[in-house]
């Protein structure tokens, strides 16, 4: 017994261990084979986003509507008579492998512009790769001022951005809260370990306050709670008239149903981390009356450009288009319009082209770079009715 | 009357904490073994729990059975190919295969059931009774405490008063004697698994519901936190992990009502570390000296 039984047991250790190295190694491999294409008369194009990992959602539904918008353009004959070639990489979420991804892209498949990441944390991770490269980057949903500024101050030249930053979308939150839901008492509650939702708390709160209101509880939780039962009931017992949920769809829907559970039926609004279909499906459509947000766009918006946008995603990929992947698809489209005024499939003409970009006309709104490569542009506001988001109003953000 | 408001909300947690306690704790007492896997398990209670509903359209008890019976089979699976094997090895490589299993599960489980989170079907309406002075027990928080009473009185009568009960406890308490006496052992340790994994099941279906969601990495920190209960209530005792699980679980909420709700993790390690100084063997634990 006790020598074979041993090694017995050693191999099937290892065996269980080179399993799980096995497992995930073709969890990154598999995202690697998409793609392709002739090398010559394309333009390469590379697409790092979060695939994987906790911001998994955001990431996939900005490449899908990449991927649609590219379809699209080459359908239609490509860009400069050229086809774009898509080289998606997943960068799982991860700030330092947003960075590796970045640089794969640049240095060997020597792409000549890169669209994404989504989020705050992992653009920053690419934003480096993209100016030492000088190569174009565009981030679709990374809204803390940070990305396309550096500490310095000093404007990062090769990174522009689509979506509105989180200040302007803050501030219009808690104005809305107080001049239109006419709430002088609000609770926030918030991600402490996102920056986005730190952000976003700290702009709607100066606000707030400025405009006269007064937040009665302020509480941060951390993206692994699941139960927020105790905070509520606290909130509840202080008196809030709204609660303020800066933060993403999965903790909100946990968040306002279990607020409705416990009779806490005041409105709660938050901003575009909100938006995805499975938010009706986590909280219940019930539980989301009298919910407001901020956001790039409203799929109820009757234009004939967002309209006929989701009816392309739809038969593409069967669902609902959010605001991430209309923020992908206005990318790539971005993209195009620069390639073109460019004249060029030259990284820095690129570069030069979308700075003097004007009035481009995208699914989430008209847009004109300010100097420091953020897009001026309405912001939507949203309410949820039995499920539905239903357009409130656009306002321009005004200091 | 907020006290008691919090009191409620903390229970219900508590009570799925101490479902998931009971699970470490037999496997525990049976093989000094911490299952790192047990969370996983749980995972995969909840996913079955999901299916049987979203999928099948099935109710609340059917899907609860599905799940219990898929966790089992999980369970036994996992104890024959993964520490059988290992049953004459020193105690480090068992507890290395355990995370190497627990890794294999969560890996495994995001490549198959994808990184999205899931949105669990709420087959229990979403509504509160109103108690006296504004007090409300929602109709979840009732159910999840009625399933885990009925549980435990369930696992208290297996334990004590069947036969393989009183094997469960003899090989626990001497492997040799008890193989002497004629109790197979091997057999004894896998009901234990088939037992504790039913429990994850259990714990696993009710997670979805009280989460209303449902991810591949979604065993991990309850998981971690029941391993806590139990090692506060006892590890290897099983009245120890449900008092552990339940003490959790209003520790948890009363932090969050009264200091704030990032205080919640750092005041339930810290409670770990004191149990684990004062009283090393936990607070319901027997003082017997280590086997060797």
């Amino acid at each position: 017994m006790g020598k074979g039984q041993g090694y017995r047991g050693l191999r099937l250790a290892s065996l269980a261990l080179a399993l799980v190295f096995l497992v995930s190694a073709v969890a990154g491999c598999g995202q690697k084979q998409e793609g392709g294409g002739q090398a010559s008369n394309t333009i390469k194009v590379g697409i790092n986003f979060e695939l994987t990992g906790n911001a998994a959602t955001y990431g996939s539904h900005c490449r899908d509507g990449i991927l649609l918008a590219i379809e699209e353009i080459n359908k239609s004959g490509g860009v400069l008579n050229k086809q774009l070639e898509p080289k998606v990489l997943d960068n799982a979420s991860k700030q330092d492998e947003s960075t590796n991804v970045a640089t794969k892209l640049a240095t060997e498949e020597k792409v000549k512009a890169l669209l994404g990441p989504a989020t705050t944390g992992c653009t920053l991770g690419a934003a480096p790769v993209a100016t030492e490269n000088k190569i174009p980057l565009i981030t679709t949903a990374a809204t803390a001022p940070s990305v396309t500024v550096d500490d310095n101050g000093k404007v990062r030249d090769f990174v522009f951005r689509v979506c509105f930053i989180d200040p302007p979308q803050a501030i219009m939150g808690a104005r809305f809260a107080y001049n239109d839901l006419k709430v002088k008492k609000a609770a926030i509650y918030y991600d402490t370990g996102n920056d986005y939702s730190k952000g976003l708390y700290q702009n709607f709160k100066d606000e707030f306050t400025k405009l006269g209101g007064q937040i009665v509880a302020e509480e941060g939780f951390s993206s692994t709670d699941e139960d927020f039962r105790p905070t509520l009931t606290k909130f509840k017992q202080n008196g809030a008239e709204l609660i303020y949920i800066p933060a993403y769809y999965n903790q909100v829907g946990k968040i306002v149903s279990q607020a409705r559970e416990l009779k806490i039926d005041v409105p709660m609004l938050g901003a575009d981390g909100w938006d995805s279909p499975d938010l009706v499906k986590i909280a219940g459509a019930q539980a989301l009356n009298h919910t407001y947000f901020t956001n790039h766009y409203s799929s109820a918006d009757p234009s004939s450009k967002v309209q006929e946008f989701i009816k392309a995603y739809k038969a593409k990929y069967g669902s609902e288009p959010d605001a991430f992947a209309a923020l992908g698809y206005d990318a790539a489209y971005l993209l195009k319009a620069a390639i073109e005024k460019a004249n060029s499939d030259d990284p820095v003409a690129i570069k030069d082209a979308l700075a003097q970009i004007k009035d481009f006309e995208g699914v989430t709104g008209k847009l004109t770079f300010d100097d420091k490569h953020n897009p001026m542009k309405e912001i939507s506001i949203i309410e949820l009715k039995d499920g539905k988001q239903s357009l409130v109003k656009k306002v321009m953000y005004t200091e | 009357m907020d006290f008691l408001q919090q009191l409620i909300n903390g229970l219900s947690l508590g009570s799925i904490y101490a479902v998931i306690a009971l699970g470490y704790t037999m496997v525990y007492g049976i093989i000094q073994l911490i299952n790192f896997a047990h969370g996983d398990i749980i995972m995969v209670g909840a996913y079955v729990g999901f299916f049987a509903v979203a999928v099948l359209g099935w109710s609340f008890i059917p899907a609860l059975v599905l799940a219990m019976a898929a966790c089992t089979v999980l369970g036994v699976v996992i104890e024959r190919i993964a520490y059988k094997p290992l049953r004459n090895s020193p105690r480090l490589a068992v507890l290395i295969t355990a995370i190497g299993v627990s890794l294999f599960l969560e890996n495994l489980g995001l490549r198959v059931l994808k990184t999205d989170y899931r949105a669990f079907p709420q087959i229990i309406p979403r509504d509160a009774i109103s108690l006296f002075g504004g007090l409300t027990v929602t109709y979840q928080q009732l159910l999840i405490l009625i399933t885990t009473i009925l549980m435990m009185v369930l696992l208290q009568y297996v334990v004590h008063y069947t036969r393989i009960g009183k094997a469960m406890r003899a090989v626990s308490y001497d492997r040799e004697a008890a193989m002497l006496m004629g109790i197979s052992v091997d057999n004894t340790i896998s009901f234990t698994f088939a037992l504790g994994s039913a429990l994850a099941g259990v714990a696993g279906v009710l997670l979805g519901l009280y989460y209303q969601t449902c991810h591949p990495l979604m065993g991990i920190m309850p998981g971690l936190k029941a391993f806590v209960a139990a090692v506060i209530g006892g590890i290897g005792v099983i009245p120890g992990a449900m008092a552990g699980g339940f003490l959790l679980g209003i520790v948890e909420a009363l932090v969050a009502a009264y200091g704030s709700s990032q205080w919640r993790d750092p005041v339930v390690f810290l409670l770990l570390i004191l149990v684990l100084l004062v009283r090393p063997t936990g607070l319901m634990g027997r003082d017997v000296g280590e086997k060797a």
